[in-house]
């Protein structure tokens, strides 16, 4: 795999209420961004099963942006304080397992920022184009 | 899953050209049509439009789909209006997907054609693939309590108020302050017809505090609020006013024996106040209250001379803050705005010059029944002014502050102004602006007479410094006039500056509590910016006047009776629709590890004899639970592991 054409294929859970909500205004606001990320609508960040995470990785996701409400507005009341925990310890677990935790990011966004969405769908694909493709790509880390 | 197979149309929306003018439509249609389970691929300009709904009617019919992805514009616009089209023809609404390739595809790659298109494809692959897995589900309707709960008093709740109780509902009217009335008791004139602001709002105000259907909460506030639309639990602090609203008589006798001298907010601080006070004359309860933060002591009693004079026996020390529950079904948030603070633009003085002032304090100087009854006086000598400068936009349109534009300053300047010339004719007025806007009904013929016939002067530019003058007592403004080009400085006795709107304090803690959102600019947000305007994300709770965003008088009241018709729509049909993504066990996986119950923010899963079970009322279908759980036994309906596990599946599979 050349890094000249490739270019990184990342995976996004969104909230309905806070973050999907964003990235609508991101739009509706003409805000250009990387055109890199897929977007699955959950109702929570709470709903983000690690498996997806991993499922996603596994299958060559080159990175997988999880983004809720800001902490005390989650419509669900604490979601979003579930998905923290989750996603530093899956940070951990990918570290053993030989993924660079970066490939996995949490972001919390309102509602209102969609110029937060944009920025962070940059920098995120910024810093996925340093760390290049999916180890497992090429066979997985050995 | 069910078990028939899946036939999925795909719809594409070229959106006129929003969506049409950066992706290949063609390209796109002729690549979902090879995407698995897909029968039926199409194209329509609009497809949210009568015709297109049609479309999507007849291709279902002539090709017996059971499933339909529409791939145009946010599903949190349209989700909605094509799960009508479903249910119209008989098919179940769930069986549907939206993928968003405007908001999140053509918007904001406009210029990445082929990137765009990729992104598109990928996303109605995506949609196809979780269509295959959706299930049946049926909408619940739940009873809607018979209420509304207004929280604000201002000109917006107490407009929302009356109309749903005229209609025959019960109103819960909150109000933090001792006194209904808001911004708005405050001013003198309003703009454009100079009505005098009292005779419009004050009979409101009372037939408010006499409506049989309107159960009035002052001094109070919403601490918590739980439950769904149709069925809030609310809890209501009252707070102690030391003073028994049924039993006073409002006779002033307290407050003549207080000692203590406090600013008087009501009018701005330019007046003084008791710690036993009435907040203004017309102020609804008519009741006293007393400020604990400046009455010298109730517990112990370190003065008790208001409770002695008090012969209605009115006063008692030991009222203790009191917590109401209501069952509510749906809520109006009119909790107002906050004047911006002047002290925060430090190049203008306020603070440090006596005779700089806001436009607040402008506005009880002119009321008759203001600090000065009326007259306008220099505070720094308490004489008559030759020459008042306004200063337009201090907070607002500046990006050190607030960038957007506050929308009554101007026309409230140019009342001020007139309201100046028309009673001291001898008085020079000066308007320092960066754009006047009278954008409102009559407010521009306001700005020409204002201008033409009260000959009132107005220099554009903003006016940089202010400082006192080496000669005299006055105060010397400069700036720059733009039209000229030219540097202006002039000598003024008293300058007025126009500050802007900003969301309330506690506008955070509010959006909170309610569970509603913010936009950028502080304010609540509404849930369409054009065809929303008063409803929020959050069923039931609806929102009106300037905590949504700045706003003149007829604005408010217009948007609270639109708040108060969309309430009453709902309490008034009784029954409303609830979104059916519960939680659902599978008992067969369940291992009763009581993780799902721990998790769960709403206490809605239990494990009872070692299996899980949720209480569906409780239950709002975030997923934590089914995120949480070790043996995927437990997941909210319409979100199940396969449905976003086929997401996964579909956008990462294929690229191998």
């Amino acid at each position: 795999m050349t890094n000249k054409s490739w270019e990184p294929k990342i995976v996004c859970f969104a909230c309905r209420w806070c973050s999907y909500a964003g990235a609508d205004m991101a739009g509706t606001s003409r805000i250009q961004y990387p055109p890199n990320a897929r977007v699955i609508r959950v109702n929570c960040s709470g709903r983000v099963d690690p498996n997806f995470i991993l499922r996603a990785l596994k299958l060559n996701a080159d990175g997988v942006l999880i983004a809720g409400c800001h902490f005390g507005d989650c419509h669900y009341v604490s979601g979003n304080y579930q998905t923290s925990r989750r996603v530093a310890l899956l940070k951990e677990y990918l570290k053993e397992i030989g993924i660079e935790p970066e490939r996995l990011r949490l972001e919390w966004i309102s509602a209102a920022e969609g110029q937060k969405f944009a920025e962070t769908m940059k920098a995120f694909v910024n810093e996925i184009k340093l760390l290049g493709p999916n180890p497992l790509a090429n066979g997985g880390p050995e | 899953m069910s078990t028939e197979q899946p036939k999925i149309g795909v719809f594409i929306c070229h959106c006129g050209s929003n969506i049409a003018g950066v992706i290949d439509i063609p390209t796109l249609v002729e690549y979902a049509a090879t995407l698995p389970n897909v029968v039926v691929a199409e194209d329509y300009r609009y497809m949210c439009s009568d015709p297109g709904q049609d479309l999507i009617r007849e291709r279902a019919r002539e090709k017996d789909l059971n499933r339909v992805v529409v791939a145009a514009c946010s599903p949190t616009l349209h989700e909605p209006t094509f799960r009508r089209v479903l249910g119209s023809i008989g098919l179940n609404p769930f069986f549907f997907d939206m993928s968003n390739i405007r908001e999140h595809c053509s918007w904001v790659h406009t210029h990445e054609e082929e990137a765009a298109l990729e992104k598109a494809k990928d996303l109605v692959k995506m949609a196809v693939a979780r269509a295959a897995e959706l299930e049946p589900l049926q909408e619940k309707e739940v009873d809607v309590k018979a209420n509304v709960l207004v929280v604000g008093a201002g000109i917006s709740g107490i407009q929302a108020a009356l109309d749903i109780a005229d209609a025959g509902f019960k109103v819960y009217l909150v109000e933090k302050e001792p006194s209904i009335g808001g911004h708005m008791a405050q001013l003198d004139k309003t703009f454009p017809t100079l009505d005098c602001s009292s005779c419009i709002l004050t009979p409101k105000m009372s037939l408010i505090g006499q409506h049989p259907n309107i159960e009035l909460l002052t001094y109070s506030e919403v601490r918590e609020v739980e439950g769904y639309v149709g069925n809030f639990k609310v809890k209501v602090e009252r707070k102690p006013r030391y003073v028994i609203e049924e039993k006073c008589t409002a006779c002033d006798d307290c407050v003549e024996v207080c000692p203590v001298n406090v600013p008087d907010e009501f009018n701005a601080g330019l007046g003084w106040r008791k710690a036993i006070y009435i907040p203004f004359a017309q102020a609804v309860p008519n009741a006293h209250v007393i400020d604990t933060e400046h009455c010298l002591g109730m517990t112990p009693i370190a003065c008790g001379k208001c409770k002695d004079a008090c012969e209605a026996e009115a006063i008692n020390y030991e009222m203790k803050p009191e917590i109401l529950e209501l069952d509510i079904g749906a809520i109006i948030v009119a909790t107002g705005f906050k004047l911006f603070n002047a002290l925060r633009q430090l190049e203008y003085g306020y603070g440090k010059y006596p005779d700089v002032m806001t436009n607040l304090e402008m506005e009880r100087m002119l009321s008759a029944a203001g600090p000065t009854e009326g007259k306008i006086l220099r505070p720094s000598t308490m004489k008559k002014p030759k020459h008042i400068a306004y200063i337009q936009c201090v907070g607002s349109r500046n990006e050190r502050y607030n960038s957007y534009c506050s929308r009554v300053c101007c026309m409230a300047a140019l009342k001020q102004a007139r309201q100046i010339r028309e009673k001291y004719p001898d008085i020079k007025v000066t308007i320092f602006y960066i754009d006047m806007r009278a954008f409102g009904k009559g407010y521009e013929e306001f700005y020409e007479t204002t201008a033409r016939e009260y000959g009132v002067n107005f220099v554009r530019g903003r006016i940089s410094e202010i400082r006192g003058s080496f000669e005299s007592d006055r105060i010397v403004v400069r700036g720059e006039d733009t039209f000229l080009a030219q540097p202006v400085e002039t000598e003024v006795d008293i300058v007025v500056l126009s500050c802007g709107i900003e969301a309330a304090k506690d506008q955070g803690e509010l959006a909170r509590i309610f569970g509603i959102q913010l936009s950028a600019d502080g304010f609540f947000l509404e849930a369409h910016p054009k065809l929303r305007p008063v409803e929020t994300n959050t069923d039931g709770i609806f929102i009106a006047g300037a905590a949504q965003g700045p706003k003149d008088i007829p604005d408010s009241v217009a948007q609270a009776k639109g708040a108060a018709a969309s309430a009453l729509s709902m309490v008034a049909a009784g029954r409303v629709k609830v979104q059916p993504y519960t939680a659902v066990v599978n008992e067969d996986l369940c291992a009763g590890c009581g993780i799902c119950e721990a998790s769960c923010p709403y206490g809605a899963v239990k494990v009872v004899d070692n299996i899980a079970q949720v209480t569906e009322a409780q239950c709002k279908g975030c997923g934590t639970c089914a995120a949480a759980c070790p043996n995927e036994a437990i997941a909210p309906q319409h979100f199940t592991m396969d449905q976003i596990i086929a997401q996964l599946d579909a956008l990462f599979k294929e690229a191998e």
